[in-house]
């Protein structure tokens, strides 16, 4: 193992850390939104809207995160439709991590039993309000080790962006492994720079997991 | 006579095809209790909740003072403001203490002030014997206690008709007891009740007038004494005769 | 009407190239499965087993496994070994070593889920009504593990498929690898083909996956 190779080609990684972080944590931003809105749209059975969004959880949920990139990527801009390599990283992020958080929220919601939407509606609570102040804040607690599961999820997924010419962990590691052979100091410092990115969330997701548990409502 | 409170005309309820409420009409005045008393299935539950637009209906209307109720009403809230209803069980909001159970639909819906509800919300605790659990989760309650509370729930955004469906039904025994004493209290100050029960006992000590309900329609109704004591019909006096027991080991 | 370049794929034996590159991801798939999931069902009745020791190399495998991305597991796999053995695995050995410890890992997990799932009101009752230890597995536990289990491998086996989309990055000709030289190949005679053709991979991996995921699914309603 050369130290000094290693300490050459630290800042490098660190760069290619941070472009991760940054596209992940901004995709899984933007799947959080999405996954909102398509639980609403199908918690509340809208017309029309449900059937698009069900096609949508199917198609992102049965394809893999890198053909979706090459198609946003390569074939999209053959027909006028024009995305940088991180916007379509975050996009592309979001495209997989909207269903996965949808389907997160929604057995969220299930798992609140239906009484106690009806008992807010008899408190005279509109949609809105029994939402707001009944379902959503349990529907959250309830969902949260699946939610930080879907986190680290996608952060690894990101590992594939190298595919779009970003240059993340994986395309530094390749690109060194390439020019200068040395195999050993390129992969250590990949994992090493991964572990660093997912061992806090790791550990942050098991940490709200168990405070949940003991702090839990109960019934 | 006054105003009836609550009227329901011709009120048909269907669920795939089979009538689960066929055509019923009856009216509630004010102070009246009324108790519906009837076998498994036979439709109490889902009648309360179509007074409460829980569930969508097929045929006639729901008044309340002249309102219509429907699922499709513009002032549904108000409506349902007016309508208070405890159910079965579970139904308190496990995230929030019992008094921001209580207070969550008077200061969102109503916006009163936060004080004068939380003045309201403690002398009600207190008339049930629960001042000292106001700021406990409803896990840390008994079955009984939880169903005190969501009485109180209920009572806090002065309704002027109560609905309680069988909220004795999920209970251990002895604490069926410390509920049905609230709602005997409820009666003595006067209120509009329409309560839905298995507890026979309670039924005839509080009721003003006892609805027999068997497959969809009112087989029977009047004051709790002649019901119990002299049911009219062959179907009512079969239920009865479900809460009596014969010894079969010959002494 | 723009051109597509869906034309490219009918011509000559694109099309049954591009299928040809999909059989390579599935055939990858379809032996790490077959390979992971008795592993993963060995695996996860051990961690039952209250073994420190066991259980800590066990966790140790379990966590690292899980917690790298499978693109990293790949690289250290394809790379690591030529350097630190002197093996020259080809991408495709080492797509099938990677995906089966994956897999395992992620079986093992389902399995000791699945068995700690089962109250233990389950084996009380099973005792009390005088059923031996054997019995109580054969009868009891395992039918109900199993009908949790089965649902979750068939969603593995789309994960499966999923992921192996990666071996193109360590250099495997598959379905992606196919498409670009599709693409390449044709160039000047049609430029817009990028559009067209990766549409195709596209709905091919969500045809190769759809169908099982709905089997998954159905089974799940079926089987609560």
């Amino acid at each position: 193992m050369s130290w000094e190779f290693i300490r050459t080609y630290l800042p490098l990684y660190q760069e290619a850390a941070l472009l991760t972080v940054r596209i992940g944590f901004a995709g899984i931003g933007v799947s959080i939104v999405v996954g909102l809105l398509c639980m609403l749209v199908q918690h509340y059975r809208t017309p029309v809207l449900r059937w698009i969004v069900g096609a949508y959880i199917e198609v992102s949920r049965n394809t893999p995160l890198l053909i979706q990139l090459f198609f946003i990527y390569y074939g999209l801009p053959k027909i006028g439709i024009m995305t940088d390599a991180a916007t379509c990283g975050v996009f592309g992020l979001a495209f997989l991590g909207g269903s996965y958080m949808a389907e997160t929220f929604r057995s969220g919601i299930e798992s609140i039993a239906p009484i106690q939407e009806e008992s807010a509606y008899s408190l005279g609570l509109t949609r809105f309000q029994t939402m707001r102040y009944v379902i959503l804040p349990q529907a959250f607690s309830v969902s949260v080790p699946a939610f930080m599961a879907n986190v680290i999820f996608l952060l690894k997924e990101t590992s594939v962006f190298s595919a779009i010419s970003l240059m993340d962990l994986m395309f530094t590691a390749k690109d060194l492994i390439g020019l200068y052979a040395k195999t050993t100091e390129s992969l250590f410092l990949l994992v090493v720079f991964y572990l660093l990115i997912l061992l806090p969330v790791s550990l942050l997701g098991r940490l709200l997991e168990r405070r949940l548990r003991y702090a839990g409502f109960g019934s | 006579m006054n105003e009836p409170i609550l009227t329901v005309d011709h009120l048909v309820k269907r669920y795939d095809g089979t009538t689960v409420l066929n055509d019923l009409s009856f009216q509630v005045f004010q102070g009246e209790v009324i108790v519906i008393v009837g076998p498994s299935g036979c439709g109490k539950s889902t009648l309360l909740r179509c007074i409460n637009a829980l569930e969508p209906i097929q045929g006639g209307e729901i008044r309340l003072r002249g309102e219509l109720i429907s699922a499709e009403s513009k002032n549904l809230s108000s409506l349902r403001q007016k309508i208070g209803m405890v159910f079965q069980s579970y139904d308190l909001f496990p995230h929030m203490t019992v008094l921001d159970n209580i207070l969550l639909a008077p200061t969102k819906v109503q916006k009163r002030p936060k004080k004068e509800v939380t003045e309201e919300a403690q002398a009600l605790l207190a008339r049930v014997g629960l001042s000292e659990k106001a700021g406990q989760y409803p896990r840390q309650l008994s079955g009984g206690q939880k169903q005190r509370v969501a009485i109180v729930r209920a009572l806090c955004m002065h309704p002027e008709i109560l609905l309680f469906d069988e909220v004795t039904a999920a209970l251990d025994p002895e604490m069926v007891r410390e509920v049905l004493e609230v709602i005997l209290d409820l009666a003595g100050q006067g209120r509009t009740m329409l309560i839905v029960t298995h507890e026979m006992q309670f039924a005839r000590a509080i009721a003003d007038r006892v609805m027999f309900l068997d497959g969809g329609t009112f087989v029977e109704s009047g004051p709790p004494d002649s019901f119990f004591n002299a049911p009219q019909t062959l179907r009512a006096r079969q239920f009865l005769q479900t809460f009596t027991f014969e010894r079969k080991k010959s002494s | 009407m723009p051109d597509l370049g869906l034309d490219v794929l009918l011509k000559g034996k694109n099309l049954i190239r591009l299928l040809g590159g999909l059989g390579i991801a599935l055939k990858i798939s379809l032996i790490s499965v077959a390979l992971c999931i008795p592993l993963g069902i060995l695996l996860g009745a051990l961690m039952t087993w209250k073994n420190p020791l066991c259980q800590m190399i066990l966790r140790l495998y379990l966590e690292f496994i899980r917690i790298m991305p499978q693109l990293v597991l790949l690289f250290l796999v394809y790379f690591g070994t030529t350097r630190a053995f002197g093996w020259n695995l080809s991408g495709e050995l080492s797509a099938v070593i990677v995906f089966t410890l994956w897999g395992t890992a992620e079986m093992s997990d389902l399995v000791r889920g699945a068995l700690e799932s089962i109250p233990v009101h389950q084996y009380e009752s099973a005792a009390a009504l005088g059923l031996t230890w054997p019995q109580t597995y054969r009868y009891i536990i395992l039918p109900q593990t199993v009908r949790r289990l089965i649902p979750l491998s068939i969603n593995l086996i789309t994960r499966m498929i999923k992921t192996t989309s990666l071996i193109v990055m360590i250099g495997v000709v598959e379905v992606l690898k196919v498409a670009q030289q599709i693409i390449e190949a044709n160039r000047t005679s049609s430029p817009n083909a990028a559009f067209g053709v990766y549409l195709v991979v596209f709905l091919l991996y969500f045809l190769a996956c759809w169908p099982i995921s709905l089997l998954a699914k159905y089974l799940e309603r079926k089987w609560r």
